[in-house]
């Protein structure tokens, strides 16, 4: 009962603290988080007050495990359901930024116009999304290949429901004009603040769990893991290091000033990539693609130097963001060298991932899930080949700030990031829930076809899109004056902008059958489907030749 | 010699050594003679929970 009125108590401090910041704020923008903040600290306050049973003291509001004999899985399960819904609310903002390319009329101003929706959506599918994915499917691996329970259950709550609040703290900020105007790094000084402590939290978690291991050995996934999260720890503390212009403003200045910020930004920028996107996947790749494939990974060597090969050049590849800028030529050609030299890596990963399937490519055919995870790696292969091939200055020179580069990022996103994350939560439901199967088999064939079609018709409006674009820019006439205007460029891009939108809408479709397959899967409900594959028997022509009818 | 000065020119030499050598150290470490059952077994481990209970 103390410990109940503690806690009451606590929430009921953090409400007054935030109201308080609320109505002394300097911006409104200030001023809508910190009442975002007070309306999480009332509802958690009046949650826990409803409460209260003197007797279901284990099970509380927060699921918290009941014993050391199971995994604790319940921030896994919600990790999931986050993963799906923040999905399909970034692919709609993607779908929707898209028609306002096309259909300029869509900016309503000022909230929900391209400036403001962009970076909602780039946030949407690569933090809430693809990070709520990451610590979902790091806690379920950690677990299961550690053979232990997550160590510091309360901590691990406090890291999904916190990294939630810093998803709606950014996603209202961009709404609202609260931004850093930093590339995959806009939420401002306050919010990155708060995302620290989550993070650190997160470290905690895993480094814990890994402590308590019961495998003497560390399975390669959770080097990818634990990569990931360090790494970003570290971009995130460095180029977020700003001044706030007032305690109870939204504003800030960054530590770092011209050509200094622009590296900065962009060694962080495409580390979020190399780490983020790149090394907490192929975490996921090196536990769900043999597992799902009842293969080990072809080469565990391969993989180690795979591990390492990224760790040592990724770190060195951002200057390639800024070809032809104020940054000294000696960086930007470090950055495409080191670019270039990735391509080895990105490969031999890729290799490994797709020769798990050495002996069983039969499974590519009856397995959509294989299939789906087949799809990702060889995304991940072409994506790895186009962007060093971008990095290079005389590519770079015609495809930088075009389409192309957007195209580029879709074809990692959609195709590697999207497609392997689909295929571990199709792993996962049946598994989390203690489902029979999923729903539906064939719903998956049809999210994998939707998805892959969505991406031929995106990446390749993008290529023509860039090029056309590149072309355009760069024509002068015989008295040297450029021929063609910025808006010139723009009218000739429409037709391009009409058919990815259609690639989004058709990535969405696929989407959200994944949803209501996933959640029919949680429902407990089987959809009664022909098998997908059979084995073709006719029992009928299954017959000797008759003995009584001699052959002639 | 300014700090600048100082840093990139241990960047060029030593430190550019050190980090190639830790690097090709940690790649050639699964190679080691002897290291094949561990890596198989590596490979193999989460495989265990097949077998006996979840």
């Amino acid at each position: 009962m103390e410990a109940l009125l503690g806690r009451i108590g606590i929430w009921f401090l953090i409400l007054m603290l935030a109201l308080a910041a609320s109505v002394g704020a300097r911006d409104p923008g200030f001023a809508a988080h910190a009442t975002i903040v007070a309306i999480v600290a009332f509802v958690l306050m009046w949650a826990t007050a409803a409460r209260y049973d003197p007797l279901a003291k284990a099970q509380s509001l927060f699921r918290m495990p009941t014993g050391p004999s199971r995994y604790d899985d319940d921030p896994v399960r919600w990790g999931v359901i986050a993963t799906v819904f923040w999905g399909m609310a970034g692919f709609l903002a993607g779908l929707f930024i898209a028609l306002q390319m096309a259909f300029p009329q869509l900016n309503f101003e000022p909230y929900l116009n391209f400036g403001r929706l962009r970076p909602l959506h780039t946030s949407a599918v690569i933090f809430a999304f693809g990070g709520n994915a990451l610590i979902a499917t790091s806690f379920y691996v950690v677990q299961r290949t550690c053979r232990a329970q997550l160590a510091f259950p309360s901590l691990a709550r406090f890291v999904f429901w916190g990294y939630q609040l810093f998803i709606v703290l950014a996603a209202t900020g961009y709404l609202l004009g609260v931004t850093q105007s930093k590339e995959y790094a806009e939420p401002e000084w306050y919010v990155d603040l708060w995302l620290t402590v989550v993070w650190v939290a997160y470290l905690i978690v895993f480094v814990g769990t890994i402590i308590r291991r019961h495998e003497p050995h560390i399975y390669v996934a959770n080097w990818f893991y634990l990569s990931f999260i360090v790494t970003i720890a570290m971009l995130h503390l460095v180029n977020n290091l700003a001044i706030p212009v007032s305690l109870l403003g939204s504003r800030s200045y960054s530590a770092f000033a011209g050509v200094q910020d622009a590296l900065t930004q962009w060694w962080y920028g495409h580390n979020a990539v190399g780490f983020f996107l790149t090394a907490g996947f192929l975490a996921m790749m090196y536990y769900f693609v043999p597992k799902q494939a009842q293969r080990p990974v072809y080469s565990y060597r391969l993989s180690i130097i795979h591990f390492w090969s990224l760790i040592f050049l990724y770190i060195w590849a951002g200057p390639h963001h800024l070809h032809y800028t104020a940054l000294p030529d000696w960086a930007q050609t470090l950055g495409m060298v080191f670019s270039v030299m990735l391509w080895m890596p990105s490969w031999g990963g890729m290799i490994n991932g797709l020769m798990t399937l050495n002996g069983a490519w039969d499974k590519v055919r009856t397995d959509p899930i294989i299939r789906m995870m087949v799809m990702a790696v060889a995304f991940y292969g072409m994506s790895t080949f186009e962007g060093p091939m971008m990095s290079i200055k005389w590519v770079n020179s015609l495809s930088h700030y075009t389409d192309w580069t957007i195209g580029h990022v879709h074809s990692g996103a959609l195709g590697w990031n999207g497609m392997i994350t689909f295929a571990a939560i199709y792993y996962l439901v049946p598994r989390l829930w203690q489902r029979e199967r999923l729903y539906s088999l064939r719903m998956i064939n049809w999210h994998f076809w939707l998805a892959s079609a969505g991406i031929v018709f995106y990446a390749g409006s993008m290529w023509v899109a860039g090029i056309t674009q590149g072309l355009m820019w760069r024509e002068y006439g015989a008295d040297g004056y450029l021929v063609n205007s910025f808006v010139d460029t723009v009218a000739a891009l429409r037709p391009m902008f009409l058919l990815r939108a259609t690639g989004g809408l058709l990535y969405l479709t696929g989407a959200s059958i994944m949803t209501y397959n996933v959640w029919m899967t949680i429902v407990g409900r089987l959809r009664d489907e022909a098998s997908l594959y059979s084995p073709g028997h006719d029992e009928a022509a299954d017959r000797p030749i008759n003995a009584a009818v001699p052959a002639e | 010699m300014t700090v600048y000065e100082t840093l990139r020119h241990f960047a060029d030499s030593y430190g550019l050594a050190i980090l190639f050598a830790v690097f090709v150290i940690l790649c050639a470490w699964p190679f080691r003679p002897g290291s094949k059952g561990h890596n198989q077994a590596a490979a193999n481990s989460i495989f265990k929970d097949d077998h006996d209970g979840q």
